[in-house]
């Protein structure tokens, strides 16, 4: 039994896959965990598969290798399951969380994920129509805690308001709060 | 000849913890020719002083006096600039 | 330490934290990646008010070093921070810093000193500066670049120390991930850290002194030799310091961390982010009955070599493992330093060295698990096959 949940996220550089596993990394800090979130950094350039990671433990976190063997994949641009195998690593009682206007079924097929859960939302619709502008990164953060409730979805809120109240202003802040509950609601789960 | 001061009796890092100590090293003594000034000639345009790397030009309500024989080594530099040629450097 | 309310910051933020905190009276640098964002974060804390520092922006790290010479004789207390090729642009200053006996504190974020040209991890530029005379600290996470940071400061202004110091952490790995760090009160880092006084200040008029006069045949030698001193000094009051910090803030800082060796058959030895790998790794062979152990320096300079041996002499095979090549077809800059410790203990354990991890090179548990695999059976064979390896590196 592992006492520490290791997330590994997949997008695409400028689509804030590091911001989203900050978010959920330093919402669990608030409930008293030991959290870790790190990027995998490469040459940077928008556009540019990466990669970047969270743990969250209830005891301090020793390892700071990258996630080989994660218990959630989170693929925050489905053009990526082409070029990337997003579900490499993931265990059979893993969870593959994908943004895409397919369903479960679909993308089980198209990332050769046989055995645990597979999540779909539409983040990119979501984000379009919420916040005008493609940011898939928050809505997919309320996909992945329908799947697992990580955090309280209230703390994950709270998390994302006290970030962005200052950076985007109240309506942007609130229109991202908006996306991830109207993912929580919509994600599918197969 | 005085014996140097060890690693534990000199101050750290290569500091020189007060000032003008250069004034207490006798350059003097570095001496083989010595300057002869001949006041006459003098015009006391104090190029000399100006020139002089050991402040050895002594200068005295702003007149040529004389050298100070405690540090002056001997350069010569004195007797090179000066432009009525009435320093003369001669063996000690 | 779990109740408590730690603060998401990743390696770089933390140090910036404990500048903040120090709050030196000057800071001359110039940012380079991946230290930039500890200059970053500490010059929005000069604009926003929140520090009385003279932050100076300069033109290079050559620059940067000069003007924390300058400042340091005046008597400023005085911080900057860099990495790899920053630190080499430096180098001819570095020296000049130590050997003018100047406590300057200098957060590096380790990284490959190029080339070929490489931003990503790994320890070849202050192992480079091993001998430039400045104290080294190497911490395995935020948290730890955090305290030692503060730390640095005191160890540095011992009067009888007096010596620049270098705070490292791992590049990327520590720098830029996102930890809960425990940031200490502000009174409380202000009163560990004191006042500065300096005991002769360029500035000072009225007794004036020369900094960095000419120094030849004649004194010189006794200049490198005081140096030398003090960096002996600093072995003996460092743990005196440390003692201190630790009573104040409640910590257990050392100059080694011995993880698991006090039965341990076999060890490893590894500085920095990589200790807390194998930390783990560790752990799960201690499940499956395994008389495993590991030995984090986090001095490397002064070079605790009573407490190395102490540790390691008992084990019947110990891996080192450097996060640098020292190119002298002998193994790294650490493997050498312990072998060497090690022949003036009457009893030791076979040795080996892994070379690993460079330019940012990932090191998994797998490949520590790897080590520990290799060490039993140099233990069973009592033969060390191979004295070099190069550890995830493809054939």
């Amino acid at each position: 039994m592992k006492d520490m949940l290791e997330i590994r996220w997949h997008g695409r550089g400028g689509q804030g896959a590091k911001t989203a596993s900050q978010f959920l990394a330093e919402a669990a800090l608030e409930l008293g965990k030991h959290i870790q979130a790190f990027p995998e950094y490469g040459p940077e350039r928008a556009g540019a598969p990466i990669r970047t990671f969270t743990r969250i433990s209830d005891h301090k976190i020793n390892v700071h290798s990258p996630i080989t063997n994660p218990d959630i994949v989170v693929v925050i641009d489905p053009t990526l399951l082409v070029s990337v195998d997003a579900a490499e690593g993931l265990g059979d009682n893993g969870i593959l969380v994908v943004n895409t206007p397919e369903g479960p079924e679909a993308i089980r097929e198209k990332a050769g994920y046989k055995k645990g859960k597979v999540v779909t939302c539409d983040g990119t619709k979501i984000s379009l129509d919420t916040l005008g502008i493609s940011m898939p990164n928050t809505p997919m953060l309320g996909a992945l805690l329908k799947a697992n409730p990580v955090v309280p979805i209230e703390t994950l809120e709270n998390k994302v308001r006290n970030k962005f109240l200052k950076k985007l202003g109240p309506e942007k802040t609130e229109a991202n709060i908006k996306a991830i509950r109207r993912a929580f609601e919509e994600a599918k789960i197969g | 000849m005085k014996k140097k001061k060890g690693w534990k009796e000199i101050p750290i890092g290569g500091l020189i913890d007060k000032g003008g100590t250069a004034k207490a090293y006798n350059t003097g003594s570095w001496r083989t020719f010595k300057p002869v000034v001949d006041q006459a000639k003098c015009i006391n345009c104090l190029q000399c002083w100006i020139y002089c790397p050991d402040s050895s030009v002594l200068v005295k309500d702003g007149k040529m006096v004389g050298f100070d024989m405690e540090h002056c080594k001997g350069c010569g530099i004195c007797a090179e600039v000066c432009p009525v040629k009435c320093i003369k450097m001669e063996k000690e | 330490m779990s109740n408590k309310k730690l603060i998401p910051l990743t390696g770089d933020q933390a140090v910036a934290e404990a500048m903040r905190q120090i709050e030196p009276d000057v800071v001359a640098a110039y940012p380079i990646t991946p230290a930039t964002e500890i200059v970053m974060n500490f010059s929005q804390f000069v604009a926003d008010g929140r520090v009385a520092t003279e932050l100076i922006p300069v033109e290079s790290e050559h620059s940067a070093m000069s003007a924390c010479v300058g400042s340091a004789a005046a008597g400023a207390r005085t911080m900057t921070a860099t990495s790899a090729n920053g630190l080499a642009l430096m180098w001819e200053i570095v020296y000049i810093a130590a050997s003018t006996r100047l406590p300057i504190v200098m957060p590096v974020v380790n990284r490959a000193l190029s080339g070929p040209l490489n931003i990503h991890c790994d320890h070849s530029d202050t192992m480079g500066a091993r001998d430039s005379g400045w104290i080294q600290i190497y911490a395995e996470d935020a948290q730890e670049a955090y305290e030692n940071t503060i730390v640095a400061m005191r160890i540095a202004e011992h009067n009888k120390i007096l010596l620049p110091v270098m705070v490292c952490q791992d590049g990327f790995i520590t720098s830029h991930a996102v930890e809960g760090v425990d940031i200490f009160p502000d009174g409380e880092v202000k009163k560990f850290v004191g006042e500065y006084k300096i005991a002769h200040s360029l500035l000072d008029v009225d007794n004036p002194v020369t900094y960095g006069p000419l120094d030849l045949q004649d004194f010189y030698f006794e200049h490198k030799r005081q140096q030398a001193d003090a960096m002996k000094n600093a072995l003996e009051i460092i743990p005196e310091v440390l003692r201190e910090f630790n009573d104040t803030f409640k910590r257990s800082h050392d100059l080694v961390e011995e993880y698991f060796l006090a039965d341990a058959e076999v060890g490893i030895i590894v500085l920095s982010s990589t200790a807390g790998t194998a930390k783990t790794v560790v752990d799960s062979l201690r499940k499956k009955g395994l008389k495993v152990g590991l030995l984090r320096p986090r001095f490397f300079r002064p070079f605790p070599k009573e407490r190395i041996i102490k540790a390691l002499s008992h084990l019947k095979a110990l891996a080192v493992l450097d996060r640098s090549d020292s190119f002298a077809a002998e193994g790294g800059p650490l493997f050498s330093e312990i072998r060497a410790a090690m022949y003036e203990s009457g009893q030791r354990p076979l040795i080996t060295d892994y070379i690993f991890g460079l330019g940012g090179r990932d090191i998994f548990p797998q490949d520590i698990e790897k080590v520990f695999k290799d060490l039993e059976e140099i233990k069973k064979t009592g033969k060390v096959k191979s004295l070099v390896n190069y550890l995830g590196v493809r054939d």
